[in-house]
């Protein structure tokens, strides 16, 4: 019992070390990204970094009231997300 | 080993390799040199990798305490949306242009697409219009 815990909390400590570094990185793609789908593309990303980031506190602290913090962001990230693209591709978002 | 050791056991693969993927996409956004390529990364990270997260939740929950699958519903959204969101974003980078020419080759060479013979050139061109 005891190792398994072990396992899981060092795959814990990884998980989030690596996704916070992924949040990172995709920040660092935002700021020197050289036209506007790649920026659009980072925004994207830290959306669903955000989402796995939420998920894991949600797992560490052990409750679920973080399910829909998570569906209302993912929800949000997508749309944001559409509306970003339409509005860089027909200059307006509601025609 | 009873079912709770195996549980846990699963938890941790899960997180692993959710948060494998996760770092392994971003670095390829990260590292890409061409806004087409750049597109192709990330895709993993929100498969693979929330996948791989929201499992390893799943699995604690029927662990740790009543069980429940809600985080089924956040998978699936994000794995219904995902395409349409890389497929706006396709369009953006078609719109803007930066996908027009491929980029160099290694050596001091042209794509054979890019040198069309001199008899061929209206040819090309009408093949190049678009129907409509």
């Amino acid at each position: 019992m005891t190792a398994a815990t072990d396992f899981m909390n060092i795959a814990f400590i990884i998980a989030f070390v690596a996704v916070a570094f992924a949040q990172v990185m995709s920040m660092i793609r935002l700021v020197i990204g050289p036209s506007v789908g790649d920026r659009i593309l980072a925004l994207d990303t830290m959306v669903v970094n955000a989402i796995g980031l939420i998920v894991l506190l949600g797992i560490a602290q052990g409750t679920r009231i973080y399910f829909e913090v998570t569906l209302i962001i993912a929800m949000l990230g997508f749309v944001s997300t559409v509306a970003y693209a339409r509005f860089v591709l027909r200059g307006d978002i509601i025609e | 080993m009873s079912f709770e050791i195996i549980g846990i056991y699963a938890v941790g693969v899960c997180l692993l390799l959710g948060a494998g993927f996760a770092l392994v996409g971003t670095i390829g956004l990260l590292k890409f040199n061409d806004s087409m390529t750049r597109l192709h990364a990330p895709t993993k990270v929100g498969t693979i990798g929330i996948g791989g997260l929201l499992l390893a939740s799943i699995i604690h929950s029927f662990v740790y305490g009543e069980g429940s699958l809600h985080d089924l519903l956040i998978m699936a959204f994000l794995f219904v949306t995902a395409p349409i969101s890389a497929n706006f974003i396709a369009k953006v980078n078609i719109h803007k242009r930066s996908c027009d020419t491929p980029p160099l080759p290694p050596r001091d060479d042209t794509w054979s697409t890019l040198n069309v013979p001199e008899a061929d050139r209206e040819l090309a061109t009408q093949d190049d219009t678009p129907a409509g």
